[in-house]
C-alpha cells in the first residue's frame, strides 16, 4: 500500500508526468493516422505496392525501440535534436504505421465487392464511392488499428523516458536508478492504466463510429 | 512504368545505403569496432543477450505452448476466453515495467531478466496457441472423430498442424519483443546489447550507442527472416497455399 502513498504524496507530479504521456501518445498517433490512413487508402487499390509497403512498416515495427532510438539519435543529433520529444514522436509515429496501414488496407479491402459495384451503378465518382462507402464501413477496422497502435505506443513512450521525453517512464527510471520500490511500481501501474483506461476509450470509439447499418452484422473486419 | 517504379526503388535503396555508409564512418563506428578489445566485449554482449532470450524462450514457448493446449481441451474449453481476456490485459503492461516490476521482487541480474523476458513472452505465445486451436473449423474435427481418432491424436495430428500458422505468429511476436527487451535488461544488471545503447546515450558517445543499436536491429530482424523460413519447415505443405486457416 505504500505505492498508494507514494502516488497520493507526489500527485502533482504524476498528473503533470502522466499529461506529458498523453500528449506525447496522443500527438504520435495523430500524425500516424494523418500518414497511415492515406497510405492504406491508396494501397488498396494495388496489392503489390501494398505488399511492399505493408512489408517496410514490417520492418519498422521489427527493429526494437531503443535500438530505434539509438540510431535515430546520432542522426538527429545533426539537426540539434538527438534527445527530448522530437526522436521519441518519430519512433513512435514510425511504430504506428503498420498497425495502422495494414488495418486500413485490409478494412477497405475486406468490403463485399458487390457494395462498391452497387455504388458505382449509382453513378458515385471514385472520391464519393470512397468517401460515402468504403471509409465508413472501413471504420471500425481503422480504429481498431489506431487503438492497438496507442496501446503499443504508451508502453514504448515509457522507453522514451531514457532519450529524455519525459512521461511516466521517468518514474520508472528514476526508481530503477534509486533501488526505489514503490517509485517504479507506481510508474509501472500508472502506465499499465492508462493503457487500459486508452483501449477501454478507444474501443468505445470504435463502437460510436462505426455506421449504425452495419453495427448488428458488424462482421466486416478481421 | 513499372520498370520507373523499380528504377527508383533501387536508387532509394542505394541512398539508404551510402547514408549509412557516411553515418558510420563519421561516428567513428569503424573506428571503434576495429579495436580488438571492444569488438570482444561487443561480441560477449551479444552472447549475454542471445543467451537471455534464449533461455527465456525456451522456458515461455514451453508454457505458453501447454497453457494455451490445456485451456482448449473439451473440458476446460469455457475458461479460454477468461485467459485470453488476462492475456490481452498483461500485453497492456508495458515492457519497461515489467522489468522493472521483475527487478523489485527478484533483484538485480540474470535471473531477474529472464523472469521478465518469459513472464512478457508467455502472453503472445499462448493467446496465438488458442486462437489457432479455436480456429481449427469444427468439421475437421467431426472428421477426425468418425474416423476414430482418440483425443491425444486429434491434437497432434489436426489440430495443432491446423493452427500450425497462427502459433507461428504468436512465436514470431514473441521472439521479437524478446530480443527488444532483452536490450533493456541492462538496466537490471543482466547486460547484453543495452549496456553499449545506454552508455551510448549517457556517454552522448553515437559510435558505442550504435555498436549496439546495429546489432540489436540485426538480431531482432535476423529472428524475423528465420521465423519466416522456420514457417516454411514446419506448416503443413497442404495448408501453405490455401489461406483459409484463418
Amino acid at each position: 500500500m505504500n505505492i498508494i502513498a507514494f502516488i497520493m504524496d507526489n500527485a502533482e507530479r504524476c498528473w503533470s508526468l502522466t499529461l506529458d504521456h498523453i500528449s506525447i501518445v496522443s500527438f504520435s498517433i495523430f500524425l500516424a493516422g494523418l500518414i497511415g490512413i492515406p497510405t492504406g487508402i491508396i494501397i488498396s487499390h494495388n496489392k503489390k505496392t501494398a505488399q511492399k509497403v505493408i512489408n517496410i512498416a514490417n520492418i519498422f515495427m521489427t527493429i526494437p525501440s531503443i535500438a530505434l532510438f539509438g540510431l535515430m539519435l546520432p542522426l538527429l543529433a545533426i539537426a540539434g535534436y538527438g534527445l527530448g520529444k522530437v526522436p521519441a514522436i518519430i519512433a513512435l509515429v514510425l511504430y504506428s504505421q503498420l498497425p495502422i496501414i495494414r488495418n486500413t488496407y485490409v478494412g477497405i479491402r475486406n468490403i463485399p465487392p458487390e457494395l462498391v459495384e452497387a455504388a458505382t451503378g449509382l453513378g458515385m465518382d471514385r472520391w464519393t464511392r470512397l468517401k460515402e462507402i468504403e471509409i465508413p464501413l472501413a471504420m471500425p477496422v481503422i480504429i481498431a488499428g489506431l487503438r492497438n497502435a496507442a496501446v503499443m505506443n504508451i508502453g514504448i513512450a515509457a522507453i522514451a523516458a531514457y532519450i529524455g521525453a519525459g512521461g511516466l517512464g521517468v518514474f520508472i527510471q528514476q526508481g530503477i536508478a534509486r533501488a526505489y520500490e514503490d517509485m517504479i511500481l507506481a510508474g509501472a501501474i500508472l502506465v499499465a492504466l492508462l493503457a487500459i483506461l486508452i483501449d477501454c476509450g478507444m474501443s468505445l470509439l470504435e463502437k460510436i463510429l462505426t455506421p449504425k447499418g452495419i453495427r448488428i452484422t458488424g462482421d466486416l473486419g478481421v | 512504368m513499372n520498370s520507373a517504379i523499380r528504377n527508383i526503388y533501387r536508387l532509394i535503396i542505394i541512398v539508404f545505403l551510402l547514408a549509412c555508409v557516411i553515418l558510420t564512418v563519421r561516428s567513428g563506428l569503424i573506428e571503434y569496432l576495429s579495436d580488438p578489445n571492444e569488438i570482444l566485449y561487443t561480441i560477449r554482449l551479444v552472447g549475454q543477450h542471445v543467451n537471455m532470450v534464449i533461455v527465456s524462450m525456451a522456458i515461455a514457448t514451453t508454457l505458453g505452448l501447454s497453457i494455451g493446449i490445456i485451456f482448449t481441451r473439451p473440458r476446460l474449453k469455457r475458461f479460454s476466453g477468461i485467459i485470453m481476456y488476462i492475456v490481452g490485459l498483461g500485453q497492456t503492461v508495458p515492457s519497461l515495467a515489467v522489468i522493472a516490476i521483475a527487478m523489485s521482487f527478484l533483484g538485480i541480474g540474470f535471473k531477474a531478466a529472464v523472469f521478465a523476458l518469459f513472464t512478457y513472452s508467455i502472453l503472445p505465445i499462448a493467446r496465438n496457441t488458442i486462437a489457432g486451436i479455436r480456429s481449427v473449423p469444427p468439421w475437421i474435427i467431426d472428421a477426425a472423430k468418425g474416423m476414430g481418432m482418440p483425443g491425444l491424436q486429434i491434437l497432434f495430428q489436426v489440430e495443432i498442424p491446423n493452427a500450425m500458422k497462427v502459433i507461428l505468429t504468436g512465436f514470431r511476436v514473441a521472439l521479437v519483443i524478446n530480443i527488444g527487451t532483452a536490450a533493456l535488461a541492462f538496466l537490471i544488471g543482466a547486460g547484453g546489447l543495452g549496456e553499449h545503447i545506454f552508455t551510448g546515450i549517457d556517454l552522448m558517445r553515437s559510435d558505442k550507442l550504435l555498436a549496439g543499436a546495429i546489432p540489436t536491429a540485426l538480431l531482432a530482424l535476423l529472428a524475423d527472416y528465420m521465423c519466416e523460413l522456420l514457417g516454411l519447415i514446419i506448416i503443413p505443405r497442404g495448408l501453405r497455399l490455401t489461406q483459409g486457416v484463418r
